[in-house]
């Protein structure tokens, strides 16, 4: 006895979709890329379910768990965010290794004893669907079942206020108040006004131009934090300054000149190949 | 009966009991406590020796079962009492004479503080003795037997103050120890054996019993003799032993207690009679010690140690007779008898000279004192005559029946046997004429004691003379009243069993060879020391002489073969405990530490190492299971 | 075709998992990957129920949904909590029981 060719068609195209969808879960960097991998996964399982006449779990394999909890999953990706953890890179020596050995072992023995099995004849589920599928399981999960349903419906319960009490968070102090806070900034001694503003030299107007102390130093502070983390800042002083001594002597000429203006815009644009020129 | 012997056994242990826990309160009448209890017991030994005298010959033995101590499975340890012709023999001899040095002691420790504490010792002496040869059983026995051993100890150390009386007690004890090694070993191979402690089960069915197990038997018992009556190879600690006081010597080391290696091999006779090795063995250990403890004897100056090697040659004679089985056994135990007179008077006279002479034992210090101590001289002269076996005293009566059943065992070995046993009648009385000479005849060579106090010899008080008289008369009478009608042999024999024997030599000629040996050894004494002035320090002497002198370098013997070779074994086997044992133990804790320091690197911390071992372990299960199935 | 497939593909989609779980360091893949092993064993028990013609391997597949939900639930709120108090999701930083 042999399915439908459809039922194999659609196996052998699907069963491939799913399999790419397991890998892609194990081996994308990114956690939300695993997470819609898994989901393409359950979603063909889904519908291998619905062919093998597993109606009720069919939808429930969506709704459940492609919809709740993937979903859920999904929350935690967005709470925890992009981390270190991501990395693909392994740090325990043999890990790898090791995986492979054992999975490969494990998979192998797994299809060799089923292989081994023989199992050529299969009943269907024409006569135990006959009744409807969802009323057979309701039969079954409410008589034969019914022990076993009522604990797992008592271990959800459990689950659920289990998950509330880990992520609640107790406070254990009375919060502050915003005099506290105040007096709490001014005693650790950060800076307090506004930072100074970059490029206070006009000729050099730029965001990425520190600005210079009294005794010509840059200071770092009036540069973005953002550029100062990516090593964006541009020092004009030193080198740059003496330049800029010269175009001061050379004032004269250039106040005789006619076209000062495009002089300007390449100073503007700043690079210090250019200022070298 | 049951009480009597009980009470026979119980008096001196009571007196024991009393004495060592009454503490001080009983300083003062201490010793006739323990007099007047010894005393009790001689009377009971008598009355039931009376009692048995009015029955028939056949119908003398008498044996009780007082209680069974620990009855477990086929091992039953009974406690009884077997009282024959021989234990009875041994019953009179020992609260006989042991009362008669209860008496003598009386004036002996007069000046001992620890009087009472000595008669207490002398009591629990009697009771482990009479213990021993009332015994029906060989584990109450060997009660009986590791009693006297710790009597023996307690009274040799008695005068713990002096290094050499605490180091000579140690030596009695440990040499004893290794016969008594054999004892036990002896007698667990008789259960074994026989399934049974008990005397006549035993005696029974030795015919069933192998050869080799009677052999091996019989030797362990010897062994144990060799110990406890000071046969070469484990006589060591009897010269030592006479660091105790006198009566101790007396009672203990020359008339009872180390005679109880006769006893036990006379006892055990039905198995010496089915092991002809063991009795050769028996034979051979007698002869070599009799000539060893006669040459031991010739060369000492002490006193006390010239009786000890006596003491072990008369013993050698004694353990020769027991070795020639039924013809030897009945006078084994008369020259046991006689000898526990005649020895024991001897004893006490050099006691009573010592006491005279400010506790001096070198004999060359002595010399002329037979005017001086006239009662002790000729006491002392009596047991003398009586060792050496002259005719007519009991020495002569016993001893030459000894050396007549020497010969009359057949043979090359009975030639051998008389010959040897012929010549250690002479070198006998070489060695007691000496002994006679430098003590009480010649030039005075009396010397100041370390304190420098001139010795001014005089006599005993009668508590000490009276003893020795009597001792004196068993020394004269008592051979010939054994031997009077054979009264002895016809007493004895019921219980240990007699035959002629086939002596190529008639006792007539027997008695004329010893006689004419003993001469020729008094002579020669005479010569040396009766008409040449004894020298007040040693001479060099011959090699043997001096040999003789530190007892035959048996000493220096145990010293090189036992305590250096036990040295070298410790150091052996402790090298062997530090490297093998101890580098097994170590090695296996230093494994076990290093194969846990390589197995820790597997606990990582890390959860992912942790799944890898989950699914290898999931599918060494699913490979589990397929096997299982049969693929 | 025989349904013997689907428990060949079920194998191995458990194997997939069961390496993801191994090799990946973000706790929350490790559970998505944990969520792959236990749809691979629902896949072979409802599998099974179709070749022996009850309903049983259904039952028992559903409630390996229920218990997956609990756990979950429950993992899901764990990694929450560590992941406040280490800053980290890795199950490697994980480690407080090492020596």
């Amino acid at each position: 006895m042999t399915t439908s060719t459809g039922e194999a068609v659609q196996f052998w195209v699907l069963a491939i979709v799913a399999v790419l969808g397991a890998l892609g879960t194990v081996t994308m960097r990114k956690a939300v890329h695993s997470a819609l991998c898994l989901a393409g996964t359950m979603i063909v399982l889904a519908v291998f379910y619905l062919a093998q006449g597993a109606y009720f779990l069919g939808i429930v394999q969506i709704v459940v768990y492609t919809g709740a909890v993937m979903m859920l999953f999904l929350f935690v990706v967005m709470l925890v965010g992009i981390t270190a953890a991501d990395s693909l890179k392994e740090t325990i020596r043999g890990q790898r290794v090791a995986t492979v050995v054992t999975g490969v072992g494990f998979g192998v023995l797994l299809i060799a004893g089923l292989a081994n099995a023989h199992l050529s004849a299969f009943t269907g589920l024409g006569a135990a669907n006959s009744g409807g599928n969802v009323e057979g399981l309701a039969a079954l999960i409410f008589t034969k079942y019914v022990w076993a349903f009522e604990i797992t419906g008592a271990l959800l319960i459990t689950a659920a206020i289990g998950a509330m009490v880990l992520t609640h968070r107790e406070r254990t102090e009375r919060a502050a108040t915003q005099r506290e806070m105040a007096e709490q900034r001014v005693r650790s001694g950060v800076q307090l006004p506004p930072l100074p503003a970059p490029g206070v030299y006009a000729r050099h107007n730029a965001v990425d131009i520190p600005g210079l102390l009294p005794d010509g130093t840059p200071s770092e502070l009036t540069v973005n934090a953002t550029l100062r983390s990516r090593g964006q800042v541009r020092d004009l002083s030193g080198e740059p300054l003496t330049r800029v001594r010269e175009l001061e002597d050379g004032a004269d000429d250039y106040l005789d000149q006619d076209r000062p203006v495009r002089r300007d815009t390449s100073a503007a644009n700043g690079s210090s190949e250019g200022a070298a020129q | 009966m049951d009480h009597l012997i009980g009470a026979l056994v119980g008096a001196p242990l009571l007196g024991a009991a009393v004495l060592l826990l009454g503490g001080r309160r009983l300083d003062r009448i201490g010793h006739w406590v323990g007099t007047l209890l010894a005393a009790v017991s001689f009377a009971l030994g008598v009355a039931l020796f009376a009692d048995m005298l009015s029955k028939d010959t056949g119908r003398r033995t008498f044996t009780s079962h007082l209680f069974t101590w620990v009855p477990v499975d086929s091992f039953r340890a009974d406690v009884g009492f077997q009282l024959d012709q021989l234990s009875m023999t041994f019953v009179l001899l020992i609260t006989g004479v042991g009362t008669l040095i209860h008496i003598y002691s009386i004036g002996y420790m007069a000046h001992d503080e620890r009087r009472r504490r000595f008669f207490g010792y002398l009591n629990l002496f009697l009771a482990a003795m009479l213990l021993l040869v009332l015994a029906n059983n060989y584990l109450l026995l060997y009660v009986g037997w590791e009693g006297v051993g710790l009597a023996s100890y307690l009274l040799i150390g008695f005068w713990q103050h002096k290094p050499s009386a605490a180091t000579a007690a140690k030596k009695a004890f440990i040499v004893n120890r290794v016969g008594d090694v054999g004892l036990s070993i002896a007698i667990m191979l008789l259960f074994t054996t026989f399934n049974s402690f008990s005397f006549s089960p035993v005696f029974g069915a030795v015919r069933d019993a192998s050869g080799g197990r009677l052999t091996a038997i019989g030797l362990l018992l010897l062994l144990a003799a060799c110990g406890k009556s000071a046969q070469v190879p484990l006589q060591s600690w009897l010269g030592d032993a006479m660091e105790g006081p006198t009566p101790v010597s007396a009672l203990i080391h020359a008339a009872t207690m180390v005679t109880a290696g006769v006893y036990l091999v006379t006892r055990s006779g039905a198995i010496f009679n089915a092991s002809a090795t063991a009795q050769l063995a028996v034979c051979v250990v007698g002869a070599v010690t009799l000539i060893f403890g006669a040459i031991v004897g010739c060369a000492k100056d002490d006193i006390k140690k010239a009786l000890a090697g006596s003491t072990m040659s008369q013993i050698g004679y004694m353990m020769l007779a027991a070795g020639l089985g039924p013809v030897g056994y009945v006078f084994a135990i008369m020259h046991l008898v006689t000898h526990g007179f005649f020895k024991a008077g001897l004893f006490l006279g050099a006691g009573s000279v010592m006491h005279g002479m400010n506790d001096e034992v070198d004999m060359r210090k002595f010399g002329g004192l037979r005017g001086y101590m006239p009662v002790t001289f000729i006491t002392f002269g009596l047991g003398y005559l009586a060792i050496i076996g002259f005719p007519g005293l009991s020495g002569f009566w016993t001893k030459d029946k000894i050396i007549e059943a020497a010969f009359a065992k057949g043979g090359g070995e009975g030639w051998v046997l008389g010959v040897v046993a012929l010549i250690g009648a002479g070198v006998t009385a070489f060695y007691m004429t000496r002994v006679m000479l430098m003590t009480f005849f010649g030039e005075k060579r009396w010397q100041p004691d370390a304190q420098g106090h001139q010795p001014h010899p005089h006599e005993s008080p009668k508590s000490m003379t009276v003893p020795m008289i009597i001792l004196a008369f068993g020394s004269v009478f008592a051979g010939g009243l054994f031997s009077l009608n054979s009264s002895f042999l016809h007493w004895l024999e019921p219980v240990t069993g007699y035959s002629e024997g086939h002596s190529p030599l008639t006792a007539w000629q027997v008695s004329v060879a010893t006689f004419v040996v003993l001469v020729v050894g008094a002579g020669l004494a005479w010569q040396q020391y009766g008409r040449k002035p004894v020298p007040a320090v040693a001479p060099r002497g011959s090699v043997l002489t001096r040999a003789a002198r530190r007892d035959l370098l048996q000493d220096d013997f145990n010293h090189v073969v036992l305590v250096r070779g036990g040295e070298h074994l410790t150091r052996t086997l402790v090298h062997l405990d530090h490297s093998l044992v101890d580098g097994a133990v170590n090695g296996t804790a230093a494994g076990v530490g290093g194969v846990s320091a390589r197995l820790r690197k597997v606990q990582n911390g890390f959860v992912r190492s942790y799944a890898v071992s989950m699914l290898g372990g999931a599918a060494v299960l699913v490979a589990a299971t397929l096997l299982m199935r049969g693929i | 075709m025989n349904p013997v497939y689907y428990l060949y593909l079920a194998a191995l989609l458990f194997t997939i998992g069961a390496a993801g779980v191994l090799v990946r360091k973000n706790a929350i893949i490790v559970f998505m990957c944990v969520e792959l092993m236990l749809n691979a064993c629902n896949l072979a028990f409802v599998t099974f129920s179709r070749l022996h013609g009850n309903l049983d391997g259904q039952i028992i597949a559903f409630f390996t949904m229920v218990v997956a939900a609990a756990e979950v639930v429950v993992g899901l709120a764990i990694i929450v909590t560590f992941f406040r108090s280490r800053h980290s999701a890795s199950v490697d930083d994980a480690d407080l029981m090492k020596l």
